[in-house]
């Protein structure tokens, strides 16, 4: 009996299953000597290990850790907002949204040529607060609407087909978005104006030096995160969209219009997005046609690292997601010795999601999947 | 009978793709009575549930609800009209809590003290379910998530309960229990109508029946009649 059991459980243990317990083993080692390495750096800077890997290191003073902290929060608030609608959507229909990156884009690209002409008329300096309110506005609206109308005619018409076919198609809607923006606007980089001088300086907060811009967005994320919240958990609308996502056959029995539940699904995903594009728009008052790219990918790794299919996984995993890539670089890299470190952000961006499927395949704060789920 | 039937199906016909399912079937369930639908595997029970429902749509024939040709009519419309049904096994919305559950059972109404008098009435028939309101569903026995869908059918006050294998994953202590509280129910003066494998059960408590057979009803008569009818088990249900 015992015998059996021993050889079943040998048997299950395949190469690969080795082959990842090696890679987490040495994964989780490197972190370690780099995070073990780092704090030695910072007690004692000319320890011989720092000598030997990166003698030109200096560490970090507390000011720039915190300076890293806050870019990495807010940079993760945006990541945030927008990996709410991949998450969304997956959770709904079960299928990963990659032009979700393009309505993040159309949202900062509309920002951009509403402050052009407010900013032409003059109210962007004598107004902002009404002008941010504008912009925001019409950044939400026309993601929305984007969203809704490449939910009508890309995926409804898919519903029924394998989930391939409308992943498939959401990464053709991504290209015919990007180049539809390059066609109308041209490829060249479009800058925002200039922010008004009270919003963007350097205050202090709690010994912590922090950029107004920066505080905007996270304000600014934390309210819409929190109003999406309620939305989802407070009000009869997300209890129907939450009964959607788990059983759209029952849910059309109590009476749910399905279509119109996955339509507001959509909608609401599109408005984060574009209330993320505006953030984007003013803290690096630059947007081109490819500007939905990176963020897209990079939400979308954030919404798997959090679990994806659960909103608070989504908004957890892009802070999570944007402070790793703001201070591993730094704390991690550097001491180890890996030249250019800064330029590495994305590479730490997509080795955390490699590490959290490693780790826990269902993401930080994801339900275990059942098979059926998986396919 | 010169009483209007509450649902009905007059030689209905239904298909999924090329495969005739329901096969010119007469139904009719009048107001405040019970009546069960027997048979076996792939006979068409399921087929007949969701076309009274109007979550499959005959390709001929007609679906009455009160008299009134509905087949073009969405489930909503039905719901609406008090017609609602308890899903083979149970199918709660798992990751919600046991109170939203009730709730989206009452998603088409928008009577607040009707809905909150309904969440009364429900937690005197089930005192238990009070107990468990703000645990998410997937957390309950077997037991307690009928109750939850039984609870959840009623909360849009229905007229008719369509009961799609009511006493499917239960354990046998609580196929009694669940048929005698199906029984109360009734009593209340709600007309039932329910698909069963265990047709002495069903019949035991029934008025009338009818057996399908391959999308056919070869037998229709009074619970009574069926029980006593020999050839039920052997030609009909499949069974040894």
């Amino acid at each position: 009996m015992s015998e059996t059991v021993k050889k079943r459980s040998k048997s299950r243990v395949s190469g690969v299953d080795r082959f990842l317990t090696v890679v987490r083993v040495l994964m989780a080692t490197l972190i370690v000597i780099g995070i073990v390495a780092f704090i030695a750096q910072q007690v004692w800077p000319g320890n011989p290990f720092a000598d030997w890997r990166n003698p030109d290191a200096r560490g970090l003073t507390g000011d720039q850790f915190k300076g890293l902290v806050v870019s990495g929060l807010s940079q993760g608030a945006m990541y945030g907002l927008i990996a709410l609608g991949y998450s969304m959507v997956y959770g709904v229909l079960g299928f990963i949204n990659f032009a979700h990156g393009e309505v993040f884009m159309v949202g900062t690209m509309s920002g951009w040529i509403t402050s052009e002409k407010l900013h032409d008329a003059g109210l962007w300096e004598s107004n902002f607060i009404l002008s941010l309110f504008l912009i925001i506005l019409v950044a939400i609206t026309t993601s929305t609407v984007t969203a809704i109308i490449t939910e009508r005619i890309a995926y409804r018409p898919l519903r029924s087909s394998p989930r391939l076919i409308p992943l498939i198609t959401s990464i053709g809607v991504s290209f015919f978005i990007q180049n539809a923006v390059l066609g109308l606007f041209g490829p060249a980089s479009k800058g925002y104006p200039r922010l008004p001088e009270w919003l963007s300086k350097q205050r202090s907060i709690f010994t912590v030096e922090i950029a107004g811009t920066k505080i905007l967005v996270m304000v600014v994320a934390a309210i819409s995160m929190a109003s999406l919240w309620y939305l989802v958990e407070r009000t009869q609308t997300g209890r129907a969209m939450r009964a959607v996502a788990e059983d759209k056959e029952i849910a059309s029995l109590m009476g749910i219009n399905v279509n119109r539940t996955i339509v507001i699904t959509f909608g609401v995903g599109g408005a984060m997005a574009g209330v993320g594009g505006i953030l984007w728009g003013l803290l690096f008052r630059s947007v081109t046609h490819m500007t939905g790219f990176l963020p897209g990918i990079k939400a979308f790794t954030a919404a798997v690292v959090g679990g994806i299919g659960n909103m608070g996984g989504a908004m957890a995993g892009g802070v999570f997601l944007g402070s790793a890539e703001s201070i591993a670089p730094m704390v991690i890299l550097e001491p180890l010795g890996v030249p250019g470190v800064s330029q590495l952000k994305d590479a730490v961006a997509f080795t955390v999601l490699v590490l959290v499927l490693l780790f826990k395949p269902s993401g930080l704060f994801g339900e275990k999947l059942s098979q059926e789920d998986r396919a | 009978m010169t009483e209007t039937a509450l649902l009905e199906f007059r030689s209905v016909n239904t298909h999924y793709g090329a495969v005739h399912i329901l096969k010119d079937v007469d139904l009719a369930i009048y107001p405040g009575e019970m009546v069960c639908l027997l048979g076996g595997n792939a006979s068409g029970k399921s087929t007949t549930l969701k076309t009274l429902l109007g979550m499959v749509t005959p390709t001929s024939g007609h679906v009455l609800l009160d008299g009134e040709v509905v087949n073009d009519k969405p489930t909503s419309y039905r719901v609406t009209n008090g017609v609602t049904m308890v899903p083979e096994n149970r199918r709660l919305f798992k990751r919600l809590t046991v109170k939203e559950n009730l709730e989206l059972g009452a998603y088409l109404r928008d009577d607040r003290e009707g809905i909150e008098e309904d969440l009364e009435n429900i937690y005197e028939l089930f005192p238990r379910v009070k107990e468990r309101l703000s645990q998410k569903a997937g957390t309950l026995s077997g037991g307690e998530q009928q109750m939850v869908a039984i609870g959840r059918a009623l909360m849009s006050r229905p007229r008719v309960l369509l009961m799609d294998e009511p006493s499917m994953g239960l354990a046998p202590a609580l196929v009694q229990q669940n048929f005698e509280l199906i029984q109360q129910i009734h009593e209340e003066g709600m007309a039932i109508f329910m698909v069963e494998q265990n047709a002495n059960m069903a019949l035991s408590i029934a008025d009338r029946g009818w057996v399908l057979q391959t999308g056919r009803v070869v037998l229709d008569d009074t619970a009574e009649a069926l029980l006593a009818n020999p050839e039920l088990r052997s030609s009909y249900l499949g069974e040894s």
